[in-house]
């Protein structure tokens, strides 16, 4: 009986120290913390995706309370609706941004640009450019060995097995901004989200002379610039022999669509203009 | 166009080593040991071992392939050499299906949960004969008389029991009776001569360094002169404790062959002498003073765990540091 | 025999292809194709225009900054163009191209086979001259050699270490040098001692080229602190730290550190021969010794080759099988570079072109680390290969960079040794680079 009686003690007194002792140390590390931290927290999408800039939501929480201009700070993936809500808790004025998807400018599919080389090292993108042109001659272009598809965590990118090159899956996509920053080529690019998708853009990225692009890849842009001429929005620049579509400038009217001669520029979602017989790529 | 060419980052050359090279070298280097084993306890240990082999093969293959739904690695043999060892650790007259059991408890539950090959913190082999250890005490203890003439020095129990047990009388052990296989034990713990010349093989081939075996086979001799200073009077006494307590039981088997496993032990040279010293101390306070006879695989067992702190604080020397 | 401390591999030396064939000059290429950036440091800036007449030996380039060389027309002809070209890995490049006419060398060129022994300049003056014959390491590594001779105030070179290893497998470049150029070599190297004033002269050379070592010390016998020191056969002993290490016993701290911190001095044997030439024969820079080898080269050949020449005309010269899937490397196996554009031309670093047969050429599936330790034992600088490679798999920069990432010297004994075929130098490289752009970004701040 001494025994129970001893046991159930010395339990019960280990049980107070225990209690005594987190109660303290919970009292002494205790962080005075703005709650609407926390609030703000769960009204982000919880990805941590590093979209905003910051090492996650709760980061971005943090500088939503605390700043009082809010506008430099933007959730792509919450989007506009999710700013506003919480704009609106805080008392601020929201950022608003238009929608954007990542678009892969490079149209270098296995048949349009051929293979001179085979690449037998790690897997990897970065290895791969830092080490030469990949598989084609063209220095440009996507390699394909889907280091953004590593970094998306929301499974909107693929390597399509039968181009060689990545793919957007646009629904997927919160346009953070990762597969942007992991290319080493730099040929993803958030662009303005059309309704339903749709999208004008030039998929190629060769900044090479319009020689030397055609012979690595025959739907390369040239830089010839009839697309630039028939542009009534000014939205096309060359730059680098290299036709850039300016997202927020173009309106989708297609003209440069039918003048391009290789094709580079792409339409998803849209018929091209019916001026000429219908050429599809 | 000009025809394909390779391209890839440099080396553009890689040497002799392969998984599959270094696992088929282990197996080589048991083959003596086993050919003693099966002159001492009769060929009846060749099914046993393929027992255990087949099964550890086996159920890796059905792991990977049907759970882990990948391209199965057993060809790197490295399942063979757990079944193998797995054998070797265990007692001749041994029931199958406890050898199945232990199969399962060292690929099943070492290995395979943890990822596979160079994942798992603890031997499977060692892990499986620890389990089987104390889930089957009697099966496991129980050795039969060996077979071979050379054999009267200790009858029934290993020399480790017998030890245990007072009943040996130092200053007159046949050494060489037990460096040529005169125990009784595990299929592993009968020939010394056998194990060390394996040893030499892995070590020519540079399979393994001397580093954690030599260090666990000094630190041995050292504590069993210490204890024996003070337990024996004569010099030669001592000496012969020492001697005994490197050639009994399974000291060789785990220095050579459980310890040095890669994936187990610790990556730096420096770290195989800290672990290989851990192993040693480990081993013979269990054998002096604990209550089990033999002590080698509780103490790889308990230096698996401590290896990851080993790697952590342990680096190699740097160049110019 | 001496040997450096840490590390190291044994890869088989495969020099028996072409170690007994004696140097034969190439014939010079139609056209050449002479890239701006041939040597570590800023690119050269370029002279010439279209339509130029030159001479071989004019000045086509000046020193874009203070690490920088010059860069001199290897053929005489006309300037037919300036501007981008894609070099071996395909990247576009700029090169000056030149339409050879005849082989016109500048007048002032002294082109006799006489030796000149001895040298009446002082330091400054030689290394001006090694400037203005724009000479660079012709080990591989191109490191610009006036800078290197220039020893920063305050330091001291005791030691003149010559680097006459060539532990990569294939290569006979220095070898054939050191044979054939004896003399030419020996010469090379008093001047260079003349220009840093070394305590001590050390000729480091692997024990399987003990021919090349009998013959240095014959000639040197009567020329004193010149020494001839064997080497146990390791790979990478030719990298500047473990030479220095082997021969010397001091070991080079981690970047930024330099030799001359340890008051050494390394170049190459091929570099003193040509600082031979430039000094005493006022012949800057325009050809080398270059390699032709491997297991499909029917002739393997040792060619002095005039910069510029496309590599495919080695190539063909040597009558190699182009067959699919080939691999062909500008240098060694160990850490030459594989091309992607065979058309592109010799440079100064280009001290062998090998050639490796599909077999050869091909890496094995990768495995999983099994953690057998044979890269840490392996790695030559004392680091744990296989944690860099992780930690630069998942981008972990910062602890990549307290695992002293940045001493990797990027000499492939990892990835060579590595049972599981893992690419694990692929990684630490890719790591080291982003973990240098770090260092530097935070410097700047």
């Amino acid at each position: 009986m001494s025994i129970l009686i001893y046991t159930v003690l010395t339990l019960s007194l280990i049980g107070v120290v225990a209690a005594a002792v987190l109660y303290g140390v919970s009292k002494k590390f205790h962080v005075e913390e703005d709650e609407r931290i926390d609030s703000v927290a769960t009204m982000l999408p919880g990805a941590n995706c590093g979209g905003c800039g910051f090492a996650g939501c709760r980061a971005m929480a943090e500088a939503l309370v605390k700043e009082e201009d809010i506008s430099g700070l933007f959730c792509p993936v919450g989007g506009n609706a999710c700013m506003s809500a919480i704009a609106s808790l805080l008392g601020k004025t929201p950022a608003k941004k238009d929608p954007q998807v990542a678009t892969l400018k490079c149209g270098g599919t296995c048949d349009k640009r051929p293979k001179t080389t085979v690449y037998d090292g790690a897997h990897s993108c970065a290895i791969q450019a830092s080490l030469y042109t990949g598989e084609s001659t063209c220095p440009d272009g996507c390699i394909g060995e889907g280091d953004c598809v590593k970094v998306c965590q929301y499974g909107a990118l693929s390597i399509n097995p039968q181009t060689g090159l990545a793919q957007v899956d646009a629904e997927k996509c919160t346009a953070c901004g990762a597969c942007v920053k992991a290319c080493p080529r730099h040929v993803l690019e958030l662009r303005k989200r059309w309704p339903k998708n749709k999208a004008v853009y030039v998929g190629c990225s060769s900044r090479q002379k319009g020689p030397l692009t055609i012979r690595a890849c025959k739907a390369g842009c040239i830089g010839c610039g009839k697309c630039a001429k028939v542009c009534q929005f000014e939205a096309i620049t060359i730059e680098n022999n290299l036709a850039y579509i300016d997202s927020t400038k173009c309106r989708l009217c297609r003209k440069c669509y039918n003048e391009c001669p290789t094709k580079a520029i792409k339409l998803i979602g849209l018929e091209p203009l019916a001026v000429k017989t219908e050429e599809k790529q | 166009m000009s025809s394909q060419i390779f391209v890839s980052p440099s080396p553009h050359v890689h040497g002799p080593f392969s998984t599959k090279r270094i696992m088929a070298d282990v197996i080589f280097a048991l083959i003596p040991a086993f050919a003693v084993s099966c002159m001492v306890f009769g060929l009846g240990v060749i099914t046993l071992a393929l027992v255990s082999i087949t099964s550890c093969v086996l159920l890796q293959y059905l792991i990977e392939r049907f759970i882990m739904k990948k391209r199965s690695t057993v060809g790197d043999l490295s399942a063979v050499v757990t079944g193998l060892l797995l054998a070797m650790n265990l007692p001749s007259t041994i029931e199958w299906w406890i050898v199945v059991v232990g199969a399962i408890v060292a690929i099943g539950i070492a290995k395979m949960p943890f990822g596979g090959i160079g994942k798992n913190p603890f031997n499977p082999a060692i892990t499986a004969r620890v389990f089987l250890l104390i889930a089957y005490p009697q099966q496991m203890t129980y050795f039969p008389q060996s077979m071979s003439s050379c054999v009267d020095a200790f009858s029934g129990a290993t020399a480790l029991t017998a030890a245990k047990a007072s009943a040996v009388d130092f200053a007159t052990v046949d050494h060489l009776n037990m460096l040529l296989g005169a125990q009784t034990g595990s299929l592993g713990e009968t020939a010394a001569l056998a194990l060390l010349l394996g040893f030499a093989y892995l070590l020519f081939r540079k399979v393994i360094t001397w580093h954690i075996p030599v260090s666990i086979f000094v630190t041995m001799a050292l504590m069993a002169s210490c204890y024996g200073i003070f337990h024996f009077t004569t010099l030669s006494a001592v000496v012969s404790f020492a001697a005994f307590h490197l050639l009994a039981g399974g000291a060789i088997l785990g220095a050579v062959y459980m310890a040095t496993d890669y994936v187990t032990s610790p990556m730096t040279k420096r770290g195989g002498v800290i672990f290989g010293v851990g192993i040693g101390l480990i081993t013979m306070l269990i054998r002096l003073w604990g209550s089990f006879p033999e002590g080698m695989s509780f103490a790889i067992l308990i230096m698996n765990g401590v290896v990851p702190l080993i790697n952590k604080y342990v680096k190699p020397k740097r160049f110019g540091r | 025999m001496k040997t450096f401390p840490i590390g190291g591999v044994h890869p088989h030396d495969c020099k028996e292809f072409s170690k007994d064939a004696s140097v034969e000059v190439m014939e010079l290429a139609d056209e050449v194709n002479i890239p701006l950036s041939q040597h570590i440091g800023a690119p050269a800036v370029v002279k010439v225009a279209n339509g130029d007449k030159v001479l071989v030996g004019d000045v086509i380039a000046e020193p874009g900054g203070f690490m920088s060389a010059f860069i001199h027309a290897p053929v005489s002809g006309t300037v037919t163009a300036v501007g981008e070209k894609v070099n071996a890995q395909g990247i576009p490049q700029m090169m000056v191209t030149i339409r050879r006419e005849g082989d016109d060398w500048r007048e002032d060129i002294d082109r006799s086979s006489e030796l000149v022994p001895t040298c009446q300049l002082d330091s400054k003056q030689i290394i001006e001259k090694i400037r203005q014959c724009g000479i660079v390491g012709l080990g591989g590594a191109t490191f610009p050699t006036h800078v290197k001779l220039s020893i920063p105030a305050g330091k001291r070179a005791e030691f003149l270490i010559i680097n006459g290893v060539e532990c990569e497998p294939y290569l006979t470049s220095d070898y054939r040098t050191m044979m054939e150029y004896t003399n030419e070599v020996i010469v090379g190297i008093k001047i260079l001692r003349q220009a840093v004033s070394a305590e001590h002269v050390l000729i480091g050379v692997e024990n399987n080229k003990r021919d090349a070592m009998e013959l240095l010390s014959k000639c040197l016998t009567q020329c004193d602190g010149i020494q001839v020191v064997p080497l146990k056969m390791k790979y990478p002993q030719g990298g500047e730290k473990q030479l220095i290490a082997a021969l010397t016993g001091r070991q080079v701290p981690p970047p930024p550190a330099l030799p001359i911190d340890v008051g050494a001095v390394v170049c190459n044997v091929s570099t003193a021969k040509a600082v031979y030439d430039a000094v005493q024969k006022n012949k800057p820079l325009v050809e080398r010794v270059v390699t032709v080898s491997g297991r499909d080269v029917k002739q393997a050949k040792n060619m002095l080759v005039r910069f510029g020449t496309p590599v495919s005309k080695l190539l063909a010269k040597c009558s190699v099988e182009q067959c699919d899937k080939q691999k062909v490397l500008l240098g060694g196996p160990m850490m030459g570079r594989a091309m992607s554009n065979l058309d592109a031309p010799v440079t100064k670093g280009c001290s062998g072109v090998v050639v490796l047969t599909s077999k050869e050429a091909s890496r094995c599936e990768q495995k999983d680390c099994i953690k057998c330790a044979k890269c840490v034992e392996a790695c030559p600088m004392g680091l744990e290969p296989f944690m860099l490679y992780k930690l630069s798999k998942r981008s972990n920069w910062d602890l990549a960079e307290q695992e002293d990432i940045v001493s990797c010297i990027e000499c492939g004994s990892c990835s060579f040794t590595c049972p599981g075929y893992l690419p694990l130098l692929d990684y630490i490289r890719l790591g080291k680079g982003r973990v240098m752009a770090n260092i530097k970004a935070r410097n700047r701040k």
